[in-house]
């Protein structure tokens, strides 16, 4: 059998049987729900309520009521919109990029990182949707026979591409988690008693056996996929990228675009990942699993992306500069020292000096410090977008239409409801899905876990 | 004699690897083994052969690639080309990098959905299917190797069982089909 090197952590802490990680793991679906779980879900819903009112009054009204300009005639929307498909890079990132890379660690997040993918991907579809206007006709962005003669899509444009590659990453995402979920949903299956339940996870698991041929399809399918996911997510963020970089907006047109926006959308569905996964692992106790080693893994990445993104933006800088290009180079002296400053120095800090504080590793392997960090590091995010956008357009080539942003009530709204849905729905997958994938986490518990390792280790010495 | 099919649970996938290693040796044939998670080496034990989906993946994906291009060609080439900003949609070859980043995305789409169908469809897994385990058990903690007299006129029952017996095994089960 495969062993592991005793210097390695275990993923998997505590004496734990087969049956245990099944009973962890499944009877919070099966007993009621304690009371934090209801007070967090009643604030959740009120929330995405709200923000369900502000979205439909938008549609009734039309977009004039965002604060939006002739000048500065993108802002909150496009920001929302690439902060939430930013943050749902970290999902695919651990389930296929991971999985390539044959990281143990995956396996005890994977699943609630993608749940989170899926969650953050319809909160990003969102804002294209209902900027729209007319949202009844967002079918438009497809390419499809219609009544006005040959009126196609313009297959040349990025705003296309963005149509496709975010239909198929969430698809995809979503095929890919439930693949993954079957099992899991046999496992609850076999176990509840309540008829009720055992009927709604018998529809769930599509009568999964569990026999040698159909597992080794599922490894089949799931090497394919991640091998296929990889290159897609990539390609997802790049193309948001290019919604920017293909046009001539001094401050927006830049080479570094794709690789600069992936490694900020990992660095920000990390932190995401960690926010959740620290609440979670507390409320539902499952420190067994996800341990203070996932935790710095994690915060590993958040080092390496982040300083990815600091090198990104001083490079930035460096070539509107470099270029000699005025425009380019007011673009960027008008960022650091316009009327935005403040947004911009928010980003700087948050994004790339905070994530250098973990390379003291006992700050790494700290919960408190990782979940304030990890707060942290969203807003640098969000900034970081609102910075390139409007700061961006709101000082443009004609000083006589210089103007700033000033969000309404209405976008302050639709932002803060999207969070209210998107943690609406993740509390929803956490009270009736399996939060760890159970099948996966079971294959690694004799090699990884910690009874079993030091097992190992004392053999090894006689 | 009535057929029969035994099952052989065992607690640990190893020891149901060993178990398996032991009855094919000794001429038994084993039909299928159930677990809660992939037993990685049993396929070459007990001869199942590796699958195609991979295969089929590959062909859903060129399939993608060749839709996009023909429906991109058509769309914006043939059927109303386009000259915006300067840019005319004179041929599919000449403005190609342009529709690369959609032909991609379509390619993954095309061969992620079909083969994702065809692993739902070949697993006999889909909405509605009832559970097909032997026992419930075994998607918690257990490993069952099944094994069918029907497959093994060579070989009784008995011997079937004492074979298992002689392996690490938790429990076996016997019913008649």
């Amino acid at each position: 059998m495969h062993s592991e090197a005793a210097i390695r952590e275990p993923l998997i802490l505590g004496h734990k049987t087969y049956h245990d990680i099944t009973s962890d793991i499944v009877s919070p679906i099966e007993n009621k729900a304690p009371r934090g779980w209801y007070i967090l879900f009643t604030i959740a819903a009120l929330i995405a309520a709200y923000g369900t009112g502000c979205i439909l009054y938008l549609i009734s009204k039309g977009i004039g009521v965002w604060g939006l300009n002739k000048t500065v005639d993108w802002a909150w929307d496009i920001t929302n919109f690439v902060w939430w498909v930013g943050i749902g890079h970290a999902g695919t990132l651990i389930s296929a990029v991971l999985l390539l890379f044959r990281q143990k660690w995956r396996m005890a997040i994977n699943r609630s990182a993608e749940a989170m993918t899926i969650f953050a991907v319809i909160m990003a579809a969102t804002f294209p949707g209902i900027h729209m206007g007319r949202i009844w006709m967002a079918y438009w962005v497809f390419p499809l026979p219609n009544q006005f003669g040959s009126l196609w899509v313009n297959f040349n444009s990025p705003l296309l591409w963005d149509v496709f590659a975010i239909s198929t990453y969430f698809s995809v995402s979503l095929v890919f988690w439930y693949i993954g979920l079957i099992p899991d949903f046999a496992t609850i299956r076999d176990r509840v008693t309540k008829p009720g339940m055992k009927k709604m996870y018998s529809l769930l698991s599509f009568g999964w056996t569990g026999n040698a041929k159909a597992w080794t399809r599922f490894e089949e399918v799931s090497l394919v996929l991640a091998g296929i996911a990889t290159p897609l997510v990539f390609s997802v963020h790049s193309v948001v990228s290019m919604d920017f970089a293909t046009s001539i907006i001094p401050g927006w047109h830049t080479t570094i675009f794709p690789p600069y926006f992936v490694s900020g959308a990992v660095f920000s569905g990390f932190a995401m990942v960690q926010t959740l996964l620290l609440i979670m692992r507390k409320v539902m106790k499952l420190e067994s699993y996800i341990t203070i080693k996932h935790i710095e893994y994690m915060n590993i990445v958040i080092i390496v992306t982040g300083s990815i993104v600091g090198v990104a933006y001083i490079t930035e800088l460096f070539i509107s500069w470099y270029s000699g290009v005025e425009y380019e180079s007011y673009a960027f002296i008008n960022r650091a020292t316009g009327p935005y400053w403040w947004a911009y120095w928010s980003m700087m800090t948050c994004n790339v000096i905070s994530p250098q504080l973990f390379w003291v590793r006992s700050w790494r392997r700290h919960l408190g410090f990782t979940f304030f960090m990890s707060i942290i590091v969203n807003i640098g995010m969000w900034f970081e977008r609102f910075v390139i956008i409007v700061t961006s357009l709101h000082r443009d080539y004609l000083p006589s239409s210089w103007n700033m942003f000033h969000p309404t009530w209405v976008d302050v709204g639709v932002f803060l409801g999207t969070i209210g849905i998107f943690f609406t729905l993740y509390l929803l997958f956490a009270r009736f899905f399996p939060v760890l994938a159970l099948n996966e986490v079971k294959s690694i518990l004799k090699t990884s876990g910690e009874s079993y390792k030091k097992q190992a280790a004392d053999h090894s010495h006689h | 004699m009535a057929n029969k099919v035994i099952y052989a649970v065992y607690e640990d996938p190893e020891q149901l690897k060993d178990g398996a290693r032991k009855l094919v040796s000794n001429g038994v044939k084993v039909k299928d083994t159930f677990s809660p998670f992939p037993i990685h080496g049993i396929d070459p034990i007990i001869g199942v052969k590796r699958t195609r989906l991979a295969i089929a993946a590959f062909m859903f994906g060129i399939t993608g690639t060749c839709l996009a291009l023909l429906g991109i060609w058509y769309f914006n080439i043939f059927d109303w080309p386009m000259n915006i900003g300067g840019k005319p949609s004179q041929a599919l070859y000449k403005n190609l990098p342009a529709f690369i980043p959609v032909t991609f995305e379509f390619t993954v789409l095309c061969a992620a959905h079909g083969m994702v169908i065809t692993y739902l469809i070949r697993n006999k897994t889909l909405p509605g299917m009832p559970a097909r385990n032997p026992d419930p058990r075994s998607t918690d903690d257990k490993f069952i190797i099944e094994v069918r007299t029907s497959d093994n006129h060579g070989h009784s029952a008995e011997a079937i069982t004492d074979l298992m017996r002689s392996t690490p095994v938790f429990e076996i089960n016997e019913r008649q089909y």
